[in-house]
């Protein structure tokens, strides 16, 4: 039942950046702010960039979608003086708490000693994620796709949210909430780009972009860098921080949910989903636990109509019930109870991509190791579990949960 | 949808801002497109279709594929909305859609549909294939509201 290796790798150090605005990072570098991501999750743990030896990436080892970390250059750079593990998970964010498994995977294999995996955004005004499947050159797979003029993730997503509201009767009302929702957890967050408050108007006055997605269910696109340290659970007993443990973690999928809204082959109940039951039932296998069990959940927000397919393939509500889940509520954090509304478990205190940031699913893993040490700003009380989600996107797709220690 | 905005007539994204590639398991299905034939990849062993076009069949591994004359119709499986020309910025309405092809189960096209009001297309609406030349010479199956 139990996982061979849970509780026995930590996270132990967090670091980032400020974030900007997509493009006003400049005249910064992207290795630059990398650099800084770094070495603040070193200082965080309380070791020395010198101890670091692996580095566990996803997207590729990408820097955003449009270029790649050299591990040579980043050791170059700081110092490190050798390196015994450099790997990443494949395709793109969907991989982004996949990179902690793939860290505990080279410290139980003891190919390194401490982990870091980063993620660093700069965007050029010729290189906007916003347009990247748009700005692609046509190759013979995506000569099946962009003809049609579905070029951002944007439209991409629009197409599943449709079918989920055709299949389950799902609103645009619950959309709203995901994004007035987590506005909310956003207002008291010092680094978050977006900090106004959020009205059901003002979502229903933000433009229609690829309907039924509005503007306001965007995520941002941010500029900065966030890096985590992992070390095994000796390790991190030593540490200046307390550990937030890899209880369970997953990446992965199944042939149903494959290249999913770059193919659009997926059978229903695949096509109105997030993609994550695979590596939701892998984590929940290997802990025991299930959504119930959570204290707070981090989970990725590229697009608010998949925070709900998230919630149903997670087990928080049955699958075409999250329109009536989020409407009810149970998203959002009650500061005066320290808990969640209406029975719920608090989703993406931080800000998420909607609101805070986006650094490809990054804040979502640092909101986590927060909550689990007790030390963010909307603190979960008494949280034990946190769930963190990668994705959703093409596969893998990936799955964490966190224990405090 | 009770707070569905008037969009108007649904245009086709124009053929000259399109260009395509081909490789060797994708361009029979563009040859045939360039005589007006919808077709879709079959394998020739065991019969199930796949799209887009890959080298193996994926149930049951046979390399050989077939290229059937489909009845050119189908149906909308999902769609969005879109509202800006992405070659340019300009308003232009087009509804990307993702169509369940008939006579090759599993198979789905994604492309424009016309012929009628951008709010009017919904899931399950009967459309027809509609042929839009492109760059190079080749011709991209679209559908028009049957």
């Amino acid at each position: 039942m139990g996982w061979v290796n849970q509780d026995k790798t930590a996270i132990v150090g967090i670091g980032a950046t400020d974030y900007y605005v997509r493009g006003q990072s400049q005249p910064r570098t992207v290795y630059e702010m990398a650099a800084e991501a770094i070495l603040k999750a070193c200082a965080d743990a309380g070791i020395s960039i010198k101890q670091v030896d692996g580095i566990a990436y996803y997207s590729g080892a990408g820097m955003g979608y449009t270029g790649k970390f050299d591990s040579a250059t980043l050791m170059e750079m700081l110092g490190m003086p050798h390196i015994s593990f450099t790997a990443s998970i494949t395709s793109g964010g969907g991989g982004s708490v996949g990179a902690v498994g793939l860290a505990t995977a080279a410290l139980m294999n003891e190919d390194c000693t401490y982990c870091v995996t980063v993620m660093a955004l700069q965007q050029l005004p010729q290189a906007r994620l916003g347009t990247v499947f748009g700005k692609m050159a046509p190759d013979p797979e995506n000569s099946f796709l962009q003809p049609s003029g579905l070029v951002g993730p944007g439209h991409l997503i629009g197409v599943l949210a449709r079918r989920h509201m055709h299949l389950y009767g799902t609103t645009r009302d619950a959309f709203g909430e995901v994004a007035i929702a987590t506005r909310g957890h956003a207002l008291n967050r010092p680094k978050a780009i977006r900090r106004k408050a959020l009205t059901k108007e003002d979502y229903l006055a933000s433009p229609m972009l690829a309907d039924p997605l509005r503007r306001l269910d965007f995520c941002l696109e941010t500029d900065g860098a966030v890096a985590i340290v992992t070390t095994t659970a000796e390790r991190a007993r030593d540490c200046r921080q307390k550990p937030a443990y890899v209880h369970a973690v997953a990446h992965g999928g199944q042939r149903e949910w494959g290249r999913a809204f770059t193919w659009y082959g997926m059978p229903d109940p695949y096509f109105a989903s997030s993609g994550h039951s695979f590596t939701a039932s892998r984590i929940w296998r290997q802990s025991g636990l299930s959504a119930k069990d959570m204290d707070v959940a981090l989970l990725y927000d590229h697009f608010t109509p998949m925070v709900l397919m998230q919630l149903e393939d997670y087990g928080f509500c049955e699958r075409g019930e999250a329109n009536d889940y989020v409407l009810s509520g149970k998203l959002r954090f009650d500061s005066a109870t320290g808990r969640g509304v209406n029975g719920g478990t608090p989703v993406n205190t931080h800000g998420g991509n909607l609101s805070e940031a986006y650094i490809i699913g990054m804040t979502h893993i640092t909101e986590a190791v927060e909550q689990v040490r007790g030390t963010t700003v909307n603190q979960v009380r008494d949280c034990e579990f946190a769930l963190v989600s990668g994705g959703p996107a093409p596969l893998p797709v990936s799955s964490l949960v966190l224990r405090s220690a | 949808m009770s707070d569905a905005l008037r969009y108007g007539p649904a245009h086709l994204l124009p053929g000259e801002q399109i260009a395509i590639t081909t490789n060797t398991a994708t361009e029979p299905f563009w040859l045939a497109a360039k005589e007006h034939r919808l077709t879709a990849c079959q394998c020739a062993q065991c019969g199930h279709f796949r799209m887009p076009p890959t080298p193996v069949c994926p149930e049951c591994s046979s390399f050989e594929v077939q290229w059937p004359s489909l009845p050119g119709t189908g149906e909308i499986f999902s769609f969005a909305i879109c509202n800006r020309n992405p070659a340019n910025g300009e308003e232009f309405t087009y509804v990307p859609v993702v169509v369940d092809l008939d006579g090759a189960p599993g198979a789905r096209l994604i492309a424009n549909v016309t012929g009628c009001d951008a709010e009017d297309v919904h899931i399950g609406m009967k459309v027809t294939v509609e042929w839009t030349p492109i760059n190079d010479g080749w011709v991209l199956p679209n559908f028009r509201k049957a």
